[in-house]
């Protein structure tokens, strides 16, 4: 009746997990009681789940990889203080349930963290700053959100029901194989991925379609923002990568469930071919991450240093062939695999290319820094932070891309420390910087400055103390992923390293207390013009937070910074432009289409996973009902009166005319 | 395509380039369209399957003759079915269609240049099993 479930699948015997889980759970149960006894749910029901506005959908993307932070951030926790004491002993975590903490990190911090925090905020910004109500398929990007969070629940189900996988964030076969992962951790790993896989995907094409086709008038390529284009890249990635990972884990998939032999050892199998495959997504995916933050540091940076972003032209070059050369440098996370030299060789000089349109970046960004007044507000603070952080990173990535010093780093934490040096010193720093800048378009009151920047430091320096170690470390021998170790002269680094995690704890505890405290004192914060930085893009040409309909009437662009030229002419003119003709305005109807999906989709992955094949079908059926019946509505459109239109847009219009009259209280 | 943009600007102030025009649409020959892709697609089909098995031509042109009609079949499909034409508006789906056979390409031309290279650091399988020994 219930396939491989039973009372056996709870880890009774393990009380970590257990009492973590029971705390997480009794914080979700208050949590929506506290909801549901305010008479919240009907309001969260309408105006959240059900939402198909590209705002609130990014809102909550970036909600769902702050939460997920959490939990990827105390495995972390664990990792360190577990290699912090398990010197000449066992330390207090047993080798399976390490092997499973060390994989879930991975997975979460890429899938669940990482992700959702640059697609959010890809989803929130993007159409504002083209100048458009909506993304092309509002509600697809619903569906796609909600698909993402079904993967992110069930990873973390496996906390409680059965086990996570212990193979390392990538399944490496033979381990991944059902000779010697028997257990359904693996299916928890492939199932929340194919799952979360197709709501990445649908949100990929929803934003490439919403960046070629839908402008305001006279927003032609040439004069997007640089955050489009580094959307445009990411998702065109997405579309052409996300496929390969979802049809690799297929076909791992296939070996578990039906026998296959695509990478087993025997019957014509080759290991090998997964990871070419594996990796044949995962470089580009490192693009799809930090391409977005490049393109939240070039909005932040140009913001911030009171000018136009320097070589405008050449940073979309740059995007362009960074977006096609991540398609040629896959090997080189597997030099060491055997291939001959001429392989090695083509792919290690390739990685070391794409250093340069890196390069011009950074470039780029430090002459629109140049000459500029700079002002040091948290965003500019994690965006220089980055600078930094990331050109060692990027270092220490082009030593690796060299055959010969791979085959010696290999698998070292050397290889870690650089990795976590690129991707939390460039994709997590950016969307940081994001947060902090776009939080008061968002909510319409600004973040406090003064914790955001204790964190700052707290991050960079816990950064620093955490992962430095580990370079050296790796130049040591320490291989990667281990449970305990006797070396004598690894145990001062490694406790180095857990003072750096503890130190980034606090970061973390000052970035809720500035939310905490933010909210508290939102009046204070409060963000009256809708344009709290002085900024350059169409964004800022909005309300704050914006309506649903973004803009009372398209705006006309006329150039590069088409928010910067309106801004300059009602300056010179000392008033706003004419009051322009406002009519009705058809907006998507909300529709509970994605919630609905996933909520079979959980079922479905659920049932997958434990082989309960009734429920597998049931749940298919029923998202496939949900289905028909979202294609069959009556209705796909709300209209919103004109006059309500006005009455937004006049409240805004004479916010900004107050504050044109008095230009030192605007900034 | 960013002069037929400007143009359209003018007649539809509040449209967005890329925005589908409902008078653009015609009914009847869109599904005269679908109707010739149709029937030209399964005729490539049909005449695969049957030189696949005849007699009637010189037997090692059968291969070549197959990848010819996938191609033209492929073609038909764009042409009649995805709609990639030469015409200005269709700028977008011709990149887009590039940027992913170069991306096939690539994965398809670069995995088969790693496996083929996959043992070359292997020692032979018979060195192997003397040192086992």
């Amino acid at each position: 009746m219930l396939g491989k479930l039973s009372w056996a699948a709870v880890p009774f015997d393990q009380p970590i997990p257990l009492i973590a889980a029971a705390l997480v759970g009794m914080v979700i149960i208050a949590v929506l009681a506290w909801v549901a006894l305010k008479g919240w749910l009907p309001y969260l029901w309408r105006e959240w789940i059900t939402s198909v506005d590209h705002k609130r959908i990014g809102i909550m993307y970036t909600l769902l990889a702050m939460v997920m932070l959490l939990r990827g951030f105390s495995d972390a926790i664990m990792m360190r203080s577990q290699q912090a004491v398990a010197f000449q002993s066992s330390g207090y975590l047993p080798p399976e349930h390490y092997n499973q903490i060390f994989s879930a990190h991975g997975t979460l911090m890429i899938f669940f963290v990482a992700m959702p925090f640059v697609i959010g905020l890809m989803n929130f910004v993007v159409p504002l700053q083209l100048g458009v109500r909506d993304v092309a398929f509002p509600t697809l990007n619903s569906v796609g959100f909600w698909l993402t969070a079904t993967g992110a629940l069930l990873v973390n189900i496996s906390l409680v029901v059965g086990e996570f996988a212990r193979t390392g964030w990538l399944p490496y076969p033979p381990l991944s194989e059902l000779t010697y992962s028997p257990g359904v951790g693996v299916d928890y790993y492939l199932w929340a991925l194919e799952i979360s896989g197709v709501g990445t995907l649908l949100s990929g094409v929803n934003l490439v379609t919403t960046v070629l086709k839908l402008h305001a008038p006279g927003m032609t390529y040439m004069r997007m923002p640089m955050f489009c284009w580094t959307t445009l890249a990411a998702n065109l990635l997405i579309v052409a990568a996300f496929p390969v990972l979802t049809a690799t884990l297929a076909m791992l998939l296939l070996d578990r469930y039906l026998g296959f032999h695509f990478f087993t050892n025997e019957a014509g199998g080759n290991v090998m071919m997964f990871m070419n495959l594996i990796w044949a997504w995962g470089h580009p995916e490192v693009y799809i991450l930090i391409l977005p933050a490049f393109g939240i540091f070039s909005e932040v940076i140009s913001t911030f240093s009171r000018k136009p972003l320097f070589g405008y032209r050449s940073m979309v070059a740059a995007t362009m062939v960074i977006c096609i050369l991540s398609f040629t440098v896959w090997l080189h996370h597997f030099f060491t695999m055997g291939a001959g030299a001429d392989v090695n060789a083509i792919f290690g000089i390739a990685s070391m290319i794409i250093a340069v349109p890196t390069g011009v970046k950074v470039f780029n960004w430090l002459f629109t820094m140049y000459g500029g007044r700079v002002v040091y507000s948290t965003s500019i603070l994690w965006s220089i932070g980055f600078m930094v952080t990331f050109v060692i990173g990027g270092m220490t990535g082009v030593l690796l891309a060299v055959p010969p010093a791979d085959f010696v780093l290999h698998n070292s934490l050397f290889l870690v420390a650089h990795f976590h040096n690129v991707i939390i010193g460039g994709v997590l720093f950016g969307a940081f910087a994001g947060y902090n800048y776009w939080f008061p378009k968002a909510f319409g009151f600004r973040l406090h400055e003064g914790l955001g920047k204790a964190s700052f430091w707290c991050w960079i320096l816990g950064f620093y103390l955490a992962f430095m170690p580990l370079y050296v470390l790796g130049l040591m021998g320490m291989t990667r992923r281990m449970q305990h170790y006797d070396v004598a002269a690894w145990r001062p680094w490694l406790l180095v390293a857990a003072v750096g995690a503890a130190v980034i704890l606090v970061g973390i505890i000052l970035q809720i207390a500035q939310l905490a405290v933010s909210i508290r004192r939102r009046e204070a914060l409060r963000d009256v013009t809708g344009d709290p930085w002085d900024g350059r893009s169409l964004e800022w040409a909005t309300p704050s937070p914006p309506p649903a309909f973004n803009f009372a009437v398209l705006p006309r662009v006329e150039g590069e910074e088409a928010y910067w030229r309106i801004k300059q002419r009602a300056r010179q003119q000392a008033r706003l432009g004419e009051e322009p003709g406002y009519t009705e305005i058809e907006m998507p109807r909300n529709s509970p289409t994605g919630f609905i999906c996933a909520f079979f989709a959980t079922f479905m992955g659920f049932a997958l996973i434990w082989h309960i094949w009734w429920m597998v079908a049931l749940a298919a059926l029923g998202a496939y009902a949900t289905f028909v019946v979202f294609a069959w509505r009556d209705r796909d459109e709300d209209i919103i009166p004109a006059e309500v239109v006005a009455r937004i847009d006049r409240a805004n219009r004479s916010a900004r005319s107050t504050a044109l009259a008095q230009p030192e209280a605007a900034s | 395509m960013s002069h037929s943009e400007h143009e359209r600007d003018k007649n539809y102030p509040d449209i967005a380039p890329g925005y589908e025009r409902p008078e653009g649409h015609d009914a009847e020959e869109g599904i005269g369209t679908y109707l010739t892709g149709l029937g030209l697609a399964t005729l490539l089909t049909a005449v695969s399957f049957f030189i696949a098995r005849t007699t009637l031509v010189w037997q090692p042109s059968i291969p070549v003759a197959l990848a010819v009609l996938a191609i033209a079949q492929m073609g038909v499909h764009l042409v009649f079915f995805l709609q990639i034409t030469t015409g200005p508006d269709n700028v977008n789906n011709v990149m887009a269609l590039f940027f992913g056979v170069l991306i096939v390409l690539l994965l398809l031309g670069g995995s088969l240049f790693i496996m083929a290279h996959l043992n070359q650091n292997m020692m032979p399988m018979d060195q192997i099993m003397q040192m086992q020994r």
